[in-house]
Parts: structure tokens; C-alpha cells; sequence
């Protein structure tokens, strides 16, 4: 006869146990669970703010479930247990018998006696229905405080930033995260997160939650007050034992039912695992103890000897966007030395405790940049006996040699996966990531060795001789640059023709794009031939805006314009009440055209001699200067001349992402040349040219390619550096991530375009001139083409134009209405 | 499916839909997306013009595609794609659009429209044509 398992609880960690119990064939298990949902990732609840949906959280499958037998009860609650007939009650009033009984039940959000705790507007941070019911509030709200400032406490801080809130974090000690970091990392963090628009409160304590019915604001002990509508409470967690307690179970005087190292408690049939067990004094508010727990619990009830120990309290989140980690000894004591790496300018902060001899690395802190982590914790956790240089290898990132981890290395802690595992599992043939990380479970609970996984995935594939998966999508088997040879050598000009020749299926919204940018690339023909495979902005060569209207931008070469163009863009503005608004690169956008106006738009610009700015297209923006020795009495070249010449020649090249550049009259680098992705700047000799600079998300800033060069002779160097780059960089690769992954960095380039080192620099060259032969300005091809125009139409069956564009009005100009029953 | 019929709405005639492409008709009040996978079988397939992401008229200049042979259209705001078949959300299980059948007839499309919307669902959502 099988015995019977029931679980209380149905959490991450009662998930875990039950699948290591699942697997032994003596047991029948049934779950209850309080939610509606089954188990979900609760660590990374705010990411329900990314989405929206609650449905990329959920961890158990309730079919997978079924299918082992497994009885699974969401929405019932368990109310008392019989331990001495080994029954319990559920909320439904029916009484189950269990042979083994297994509490999960978790923790309850600690909420401090506040005055006006219980108001309406007061949420706590704990369960999918928690944040639904705080983004329903929210929408009614403006501002809210966070009472907490630890690990939750950040978390809920993120989720109020999520839904629009100016936030507030009170704190009562007088730094962030007490247990976890320092107050150096401590401060770090606070300087992230204020620059992020949250206030911190620090040492601060709560008086009174304001309001008649509804909050309106906390007034702090300090006499400050916060004029908030929304208080998110998350001030720590107590273990949930009042049903322990109540059937006599043993429980800690603070909270927590008391387990021993088997995870049993004081009755040996009934067991607790996670947040609600007590273990030698010490209840583990993180998820991967609760998972060891889980797995010991399961082992023993299967009759193994697996021990609960206790648990190193590592850990590595990504908080309100921010890296923090704190490993082994965070703190270190009089012994050990600490290394300390603080760079106030990025934000990074490290500190690493040394062994008192510096072979070992006993623990640290890491705040901004946690990327090592994996790498770090496997040296605290096995020992590793530290180079000399122990301060360059475990500060220098990734330039330094690490040194090989070894096989028993264990990767992933949450689930115990050892490096040994997961290169098994790779050479047994799962090579895609995510189905590695299924297999292996790495990786799928904090997340926190996610990118190790992946190295390993994609150097485990290197030693075996294999190439990492770069294929463009599920049509193509091929690299985008394995793509440009095929297409260019047999001379394929429509993605159809491509699709036959090297592709299956009908393609999708990754390859048509991809391959009508190769095309244009490779021939620049007009790309409105093969409209249906572009993306809306290039198949409307427009850029399409909030509630679907699209923007003009007129090409301005340079920045240059005359006052008869300026009245011009004006005067159209005003015709078809666009809003405008002056570019970033030195051009005038005009924002809020339907579909159907944009050919009259710009055949009214083409008639005062404007092209297409191309800014809707994966292509050259813009070129923006200074007014260089012209006009600046310290200029001294004519970088306004030299940088429409640029714009003039590569306007209109299709590339694998946006290109901006910029050209700068002297060393003083007005027009910002060293953040684009190529940029000159003038010297007494020429110039100097500057290549894969970046602004956007991730800041670069760009490498000097040559010095003191003509102007023919960058504008050579360009033209191979440019198609060398359409030729080899992925599908919507900026040229500075292309150029991080380029081995040999700057002096491979240097090679290829200055020294010829590949031999390919005058086909490198042939191929701009044809691109530029071939330009045309493809308004211009529209305008006069009564085929082309009939495109622009937003309905096919009736003249009518789009009745759900609707604007509103602020500072003397349009914008876009709110959708109607919007925002879900 | 007979007396369906009465439903079929004129959305045009078949020329003025692009090959492997959407474009939108309006019938009635409705904004509807009309799609031709002309370059394996020739099948058609509509849908709302709306996305229910943010409730933009935009699914109509998306692009159509396939994933593992399931037609789908992506939205050209931000990349949400929903199945022509089922009209769900394939990369956001939150979202879903009606979807209608298509047919041709002596080269005009007709779309079944139904008075409303929860209608729809109980629909066939396919409906080959030739």
C-alpha cells in the first residue's frame, strides 16, 4: 500500500519537495495550497510589472502534476491537523488521512502596529493577488512609501517605480540591506537607487500612517511627513506556525516550527521545510536553503541520510535594476583583509576578505556590477588556492585569466547542478540553453548563475568541436553573415528568393526584416519593392508612434539649414498640425501623421528639395556638427563642410542597426563625435577618426581608429569600415557591441582597414560605390509612383480615415490621446 | 455553417491585398486585419486590427510569419504574437484577439463578421479557402 503525503502549502519550496518526492513510487502525495494559483516564483514577483501577467511566474504545471498521480488543491486551506489520528481538516471541512505530513506553509509579511495600519491604500508584498490588487490601487495613485529597506522592501520599491509612482523607502536602521552589506555598499546602493528618483529615508522611523479612510500620508517620528496615497509594507516575515503550534507541535519562542537535521519536527511523521521551519535557532527567509531543505526532507522521507546543516546565506539579486551580491564571510573580521575596489563613477563597489596569508578568499560584497559572482563564491566555496595577483584577477573582471573551475565546482546553489553536470548534459546533446537549464534545473531558481550556464554551455560546445547556436530563426540555419555571402555570391534580390534558395517555412518577424536589410545592403534597391517583409517603420518609411500615427523627419545634412527650409517644415507642420520637436542629431521631427497623409507630407517637403531623413530606417541618421572654423574662433577645420559630405555619401545604407555619427571642428568635441559610431574630430594636421562609440543604454565610448588623416583618406577608411560592418555584424548590432566581440579588438580592425590584412579592402570599397551609385531617395520614388501612394491608405475598402486616432493638447501642441480602455 | 452565410462581408477585391502581407478593412464599425500566406498554400486569415497590448489599431502592418508552422502576425509595437488560428498571444499568454474567417469568391474576399464579439470565440477559427 502506498503511503500517503500530504503537503501544506503549495510555495516554491513545497514545489521542490514534490518534485523529489514525485519520483518514488511508494508514496501518493496531495497539496493543498491557500492561493488560487500553483506554485510561483515568488523571488521575482516585481517582474509581473515587466509583463503584466502573472503567467510567466508560475513554476508547476498542474497537467505535469496529473500526470504523476499528484493531487493537487488550490484555493483550499488546511485548519487543523490530529496529529495522534494522523488527519487533518481542510477549509472545505473534509478530513483528510496522511501516513507523512509535510508543512510548507511558509511566512506572513511581519506588519509593525502602526497607527492607521489597517486603511485602505496599505498593501503588503507577498502573493501575485498582492500586487494585483496594489497595480489596481495604483491607478488612482501617485506616490507611495515603502516601510522596509531590505531585500523585499527594495523589491516592492521597484514594483511602485513599475507602476508609476514617485516612491519613497523608509528604513529604519540606518543603512540598506543591514544583513547583507556594508555601509560603503550600503551607500553605493543609495546613490543607484536615488539617482533611479526613489527617496530614502534612512534611520528613520514610522509614526503614523495618515488618513480618513484612505491613506494620505506617513508621518515619520522625526516629525517629517510624506504625502503619500499608497504604503507598501514589508518590514520582514514571520514563519507561518500557528497551525503547528495549535496541534502541540514544538515551535520557537520567536517563530518557526522546530526542525532537526532531517527537517522532521517534534512529531516524526510530520515534517517542515522552508521559511516556516525553524533549524537550530535560525529561520532562512531565501528561497535555495528552503530548496536544500526540500531535498533533505524528500531523501528522508524515502528513507536516505541526507542532513540539513545549515546553509550559506549568499545570495545575488539584481534590485531596482541594481547588482547586489554578498557571499561566504560578507564582512570579514580582524583577521582577514579585505580588498575594496570603490568607483564612485560607475557605481561599482566590491569588497573581497582575504585570508590573513591572501591565498583564500573568504567572502565579500558586491554592489553595481555582480557579473562575477558565480566565479567568486565557487573560489570562497571550494577553497581555491588564489593566484598571486590576487587583487588584479578578482578586480580585473573579465580581462583577467580566471582560473578553470573545477568539475565538482557547484554552479548552480539554488538546486546543487556542479559544473560536471551540466557539461555532461551538453555532450549527452542538449545544446539549447533554456532546455539545458530545464534539464539540469540550473539556473531556474535565483537566477543569479544564469550567465555561467551559458559559458559553460557555449565553451563545453567550442571544446566539443561544435560552433554555438547562431542560427537567425527556426526559416534560416544560417548566421546573418553566412546570409550576406549566400545572398550577395548568388545574387538573390527578394526574400522570397532567399527563402527557396537557403530557408524553410513562411519566415517571421526576425528573418523578414533581417533579409530585406541584407538585400538593401548588398543591392540597394528600393526597399518598398518587397514592403511586406519590412517592418512597419521602413514599409512606411516613417517612424511609427504611440497609437499607431507616424513621424517625418526631412533630412537636414549637417545640421544646415536655410531659413526658406525652416519656413517650409514650418508651414507643413502647421498644415497637417504635426507636433514638433528638435532631434537629439541636429533635424526637426514632426510627429502625429496618419498613414494616409504622409505622401502629401512629403511631397510638400520633396517640393522644397528635402529627402528622406531615413530615420525610420536601420540606416545613417544623421551626421551632427559643430560649426567648425567657419564660424568658432577656435575651430580649426571646416567640420560642417566635411560632415554633410559624410551624410551625403552613406545617407540611405541600409546597415545592421542604426548608424549616427559626428563631426567635431576642433578638440573641444562640440558636435560629441568619440558617441557615435563613427566620428571625427579636426587637428592642426586633419583629422582624426574615431570608430564604435555608443551612446543609448550602454554607453561607449569610441576608439581612435587613425590620426591625423585626410579627408579622402577617412573617407576611404569609412567606406571600408562601414561595409566590413554590414558584412559581419549580427541582425541589429550596433557597431559597439560588434566591436566587443571582435577578437583582437581595436588592432584587428586597424588591420583589416588601414594594413589590407584580409585582402578584401577593394572589394570593401567597390561595394560603396555601388550603394551610393545606387541611391535614391525613396520619398521621392513614392511621391511620384500613384501605385506606391495607393499603399498609404489605413483601410483598403473605404477612404475613411482612422477614427481611433484621437489627441489631446498640452503646451500649445498635440499629443496622443490615452487609448480608450487602455492599460488592462 | 450554412446559414453563416448572412454574415460574409465584402472586404474588397482580391488585387487590393498584398501577397504575404496584411492590410485592414473596415466593416462596419470594426477594424479588421486581413491577412494572405500566399507563398506555401494561398490561405487567408483576419483578425482584429487592435492589439489589446495597449489598444493600438496597428496589427494590420504587422508582419505575418509562422512559428513552428502556426501562422502568426506580430505586432509591430512591440513584438506580440498572436496565432492566426486561435487568436491567442503566443509570447504573452495574458492577450488574445478574435479571429474570422475568410473566404473568396469570384475574386472578391468576404470575412465572416459577427454582431459581437464574444460570438466570435465560439467560431471556427480557420476556414481554408480553395
Amino acid at each position: 500500500m502506498k503511503r500517503k503525503v500530504i503537503v501544506v502549502g503549495h510555495g516554491m519550496v513545497a514545489h521542490r519537495f514534490i518534485e523529489k518526492l514525485s519520483s518514488a513510487t511508494d508514496v501518493e502525495i496531495t497539496v493543498f495550497g491557500e492561493e488560487k494559483y500553483p506554485a510561483y516564483d515568488r523571488v521575482h514577483l516585481s517582474s509581473f510589472f515587466d509583463t503584466n501577467s502573472h503567467e510567466g511566474l508560475l513554476l508547476a504545471d498542474p497537467a505535469a502534476y496529473a500526470e504523476k498521480g499528484i493531487q493537487l488543491k488550490t484555493g483550499v486551506r488546511v485548519d487543523s491537523i490530529d496529529p495522534a489520528a494522523r488527519t487533518i481538516v481542510d477549509s472545505n471541512g473534509t478530513s483528510y488521512p496522511y501516513d507523512i505530513l509535510v508543512l510548507a506553509t511558509g511566512s506572513t509579511p511581519f506588519v509593525p502596529p502602526l497607527p492607521g495600519r489597517q486603511k485602505t491604500g496599505v498593501f503588503v508584498y507577498r502573493t501575485i493577488d498582492d500586487v494585483m490588487a496594489m497595480r489596481d490601487f495604483s491607478k488612482k495613485a501617485t506616490s507611495a512609501a515603502v516601510i522596509g529597506g531590505g531585500l523585499l522592501g527594495l523589491e516592492a520599491a521597484k514594483a511602485s517605480l513599475d507602476m508609476g509612482l514617485k516612491t519613497h523607502v523608509i528604513e529604519f536602521a540606518p543603512r540598506l540591506m543591514p544583513r547583507q552589506i556594508d555601509e560603503d555598499g550600503s551607500s553605493f546602493l543609495c546613490d543607484k537607487i536615488k539617482s533611479l528618483g526613489i527617496e530614502l529615508h534612512l534611520g528613520a522611523e514610522v509614526g503614523e500612517i495618515h488618513g480618513d479612510d484612505s491613506v494620505c500620508g506617513v508621518g515619520l517620528k522625526s516629525g517629517e511627513q510624506l504625502s503619500v496615497e499608497m504604503v507598501i509594507i514589508s518590514a520582514g516575515i514571520r514563519p507561518r506556525d500557528d497551525l503547528a503550534k495549535s496541534c502541540g507541535l514544538t515551535v520557537g519562542e520567536r517563530g518557526g516550527i522546530a526542525v532537526d537535521d532531517s527537517m522532521r519536527t517534534s512529531d516524526p511523521n510530520i515534517f517542515a521545510i522552508g521559511e516556516a521551519a525553524l533549524h537550530r535557532g535560525f529561520v532562512y527567509g531565501l528561497v535555495a536553503p528552503g530548496y536544500e531543505m526540500a531535498a533533505v526532507a524528500a531523501d528522508a522521507i524515502v528513507g536516505g541520510e541526507r542532513q540539513f546543516t545549515g546553509y550559506d546565506l549568499s545570495t545575488s539579486l539584481k534590485l531596482v535594476g541594481v547588482d547586489v551580491a554578498s557571499f561566504g564571510d560578507p564582512f570579514g573580521n580582524k583577521e582577514t583583509k579585505p580588498i575594496v575596489f570603490a568607483d564612485r563613477y560607475s557605481g561599482v563597489y566590491k569588497r573581497l576578505n582575504l585570508s590573513a596569508d591572501g591565498r583564500r578568499l573568504l567572502g565579500g560584497i558586491l554592489v553595481g556590477d555582480a557579473s562575477d559572482y558565480g566565479m567568486l563564491t565557487q573560489f570562497t566555496s571550494a577553497g581555491t588556492v588564489l593566484p598571486e595577483d590576487a587583487s588584479a584577477l578578482l578586480l580585473g573582471g573579465k580581462s583577467a585569466k580566471m582560473p578553470e573551475l573545477a568539475g565538482t565546482a557547484e554552479i548552480c546553489k539554488c538546486n546543487n547542478v556542479s559544473k560536471d553536470t551540466i557539461v555532461a548534459a551538453v555532450t549527452a546533446g542538449c545544446t539549447e540553453l533554456g532546455a539545458l537549464k530545464k534539464q539540469t534545473c540550473a539556473g531556474t531558481g535565483c537566477g543569479g548563475c544564469s550567465p555561467m550556464v551559458s559559458e559553460i554551455l557555449n565553451k563545453t560546445l567550442k571544446d566539443l568541436g561544435q560552433t554555438v547556436d547562431m542560427r537567425l530563426c527556426e526559416h534560416f540555419p544560417h548566421t546573418r553573415q553566412e546570409l550576406v555571402h549566400i545572398i550577395q555570391i548568388r545574387q538573390l534580390k527578394s526574400f522570397r528568393e532567399v527563402l527557396s534558395a537557403c530557408g524553410q517555412g513562411v519566415g517571421c518577424e526576425i528573418c523578414k526584416p533581417a533579409v530585406a536589410s541584407i538585400l538593401a545592403s548588398s543591392w540597394n534597391d528600393l526597399i518598398l519593392r518587397d514592403d511586406v517583409v519590412q517592418d512597419t517603420n521602413d514599409r512606411f518609411l516613417a517612424n511609427i508612434q504611440k497609437g499607431g500615427t507616424y513621424s517625418v523627419i526631412p533630412r537636414i545634412p549637417g545640421g544646415e539649414i536655410t531659413p526658406e527650409r525652416l519656413i517650409v517644415i514650418g508651414q507643413v507642420a502647421k498644415k497637417y498640425n504635426l507636433y514638433c520637436k528638435i532631434t537629439g542629431g541636429q533635424r526637426i521631427d514632426l510627429l502625429g501623421a496618419r498613414v494616409d497623409q504622409l505622401p502629401q507630407i512629403w511631397e510638400e517637403l520633396i517640393d522644397a528639395g528635402f529627402e528622406s531623413g531615413h530615420a525610420y530606417g536601420k540606416a545613417l541618421r544623421t551626421v551632427k556638427s559643430c560649426v567648425g572654423s567657419t564660424w568658432c574662433r577656435f575651430g580649426v577645420q571646416d567640420s560642417t563642410s566635411f560632415a554633410i559630405r559624410i551624410e551625403e555619401r552613406y545617407k540611405g545604407i541600409r546597415a545592421p542597426h542604426k548608424l549616427k555619427s559626428a563631426v567635431s571642428g576642433c578638440i573641444r568635441e562640440c558636435a560629441e563625435a568619440q558617441s557615435k559610431d563613427f566620428g571625427l574630430i579636426a587637428t592642426e594636421k586633419g583629422w582624426n577618426l574615431y570608430v564604435c562609440g555608443n551612446g543609448g543604454a550602454r554607453p561607449q565610448h569610441a576608439v581612435l581608429l587613425a590620426s591625423d588623416i585626410s579627408e579622402d583618406l577617412a573617407i576611404k577608411y569609412l567606406d571600408r569600415f562601414i561595409v566590413y560592418y554590414i558584412r559581419t555584424a549580427e541582425r541589429l548590432t550596433r557597431t559597439s557591441v560588434w566591436f566587443n566581440s571582435l577578437e583582437g579588438g581595436i588592432d584587428h580592425l586597424r588591420s583589416v582597414i588601414i594594413d589590407d590584412s584580409l585582402g578584401i579592402c577593394a572589394e570593401l570599397e567597390q561595394q560603396m560605390e555601388l550603394l551610393v551609385k545606387n541611391y535614391k531617395c525613396e520619398w521621392n520614388e513614392v511621391v511620384s509612383s500613384p501605385a506606391l501612394r495607393a499603399r498609404f491608405r489605413p483601410f483598403v475598402n473605404t477612404d475613411e480615415t482612422d477614427e481611433t486616432i484621437r489627441f489631446e493638447y498640452e503646451r500649445g501642441q498635440k499629443k496622443p490621446a490615452e487609448p480608450v480602455g487602455a492599460g488592462v | 455553417m450554412n446559414n453563416a452565410n448572412l454574415n460574409w462581408m465584402r472586404a474588397g477585391a482580391e488585387a487590393d491585398f498584398p501577397r504575404d502581407g496584411g492590410v485592414v478593412v473596415k466593416l462596419g464599425n470594426r477594424q479588421i486585419a486581413v491577412y494572405r500566406f500566399e507563398n506555401e498554400t494561398d490561405t487567408w486569415y483576419a483578425c482584429d486590427n487592435v492589439c489589446p497590448h495597449q489598444n493600438e489599431a496597428v496589427l494590420g502592418r504587422g508582419i505575418i510569419g509562422d512559428k513552428k508552422g502556426e501562422p502568426v502576425v506580430a505586432c509591430p509595437m512591440h513584438k506580440k504574437v498572436f496565432s492566426l488560428k486561435s487568436g491567442n498571444c503566443i509570447s504573452d499568454a495574458g492577450y488574445s484577439v478574435n479571429v474570422y474567417p475568410v473566404q473568396l469568391k469570384d475574386g472578391s474576399v468576404f470575412v465572416m463578421v459577427h454582431e459581437t464579439a464574444s460570438n466570435a470565440e465560439s467560431l471556427p477559427a480557420e476556414q481554408k479557402v480553395r
